[in-house]
């Protein structure tokens, strides 16, 4: 099937789950990423079970943040 | 690298931080990259405006709703991400401890605005790599 990731289309199998998406797209840090599939935000607890469908729309979003100290 | 920032970007980020005090405000920043020979040459195009959904004066976290949206946006507008931009409302500019452990991006230009003396803002950009961050050549341009 045919989804998008980051915005490049990409054939992956079927069935794929949002955890192996990330494996396979070598996401650093991923335990300071956000999956987004279709504008929505996917739990981290999700990951294991998410299954992609063909034309999902995915993003990661990297943790952006600092402070003082 | 060479980084140039348009004067009205550069006014739009210090006009919002300044509406945010005492508060930490925080951004994207994304444009084009180049190479002038053998140096790389980064053109800030566009400067985006978050939430710090930190609401602190000590921290600042991008709203990951708004970062979705500006990165479809800079897509739309075929820019590349370059990197983010916070205020430090009450310290120099420069990268705190906190903020060089949580930039994951060797890439990315990291823009910190003082706003410590009020009538001095300082805006600097910085590469954090391996623990370290060093200031780089951020130029001003009409
Ligand atoms: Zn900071």
């Amino acid at each position: 099937m045919t989804i998008t990731v980051s915005g490049n289309k990409k054939e992956v199998k079927d069935e794929l789950t949002v955890a192996e998406l990330i494996v396979l797209e070598n996401v650093e840090m991923p335990e300071y990423t956000t999956v987004s599939v279709n504008e929505e935000f996917i739990q981290r607890g999700d990951h294991e079970t998410h299954k992609l469908k063909e034309g999902d729309v995915v993003e990661f979003l990297y943790f952006m943040g600092g402070g003082r100290s | 690298m060479k980084i140039y920032l348009k004067k009205s970007d550069y006014e739009k980020i210090l006009e919002y931080a300044v509406s945010e005090l005492p508060n930490e405000a925080c951004g994207l920043i994304a444009g084009i990259i180049r190479n002038d020979g053998e140096e790389e040459i980064r053109n800030i195009e566009k400067v985006y405006l978050l939430t710090n959904t930190d609401h602190s004066n000590e921290h600042f976290s991008l709203d990951p709703k708004e970062q979705l949206q500006s990165i479809k946006d800079m897509r739309e507008n075929g820019l590349t991400p370059l990197g983010n931009w916070h205020s430090h409302p009450e310290s120099p500019s420069r990268s705190s401890q906190e903020d060089i452990r949580l930039a994951f991006d060797k890439n990315a230009n990291y823009l910190i605005l003082s706003l410590m003396d009020r009538s001095n803002p300082v805006l600097n950009s910085f590469h954090v790599e391996n623990g370290e961050s060093t200031k780089e050549e951020l130029i001003f341009i009409d």
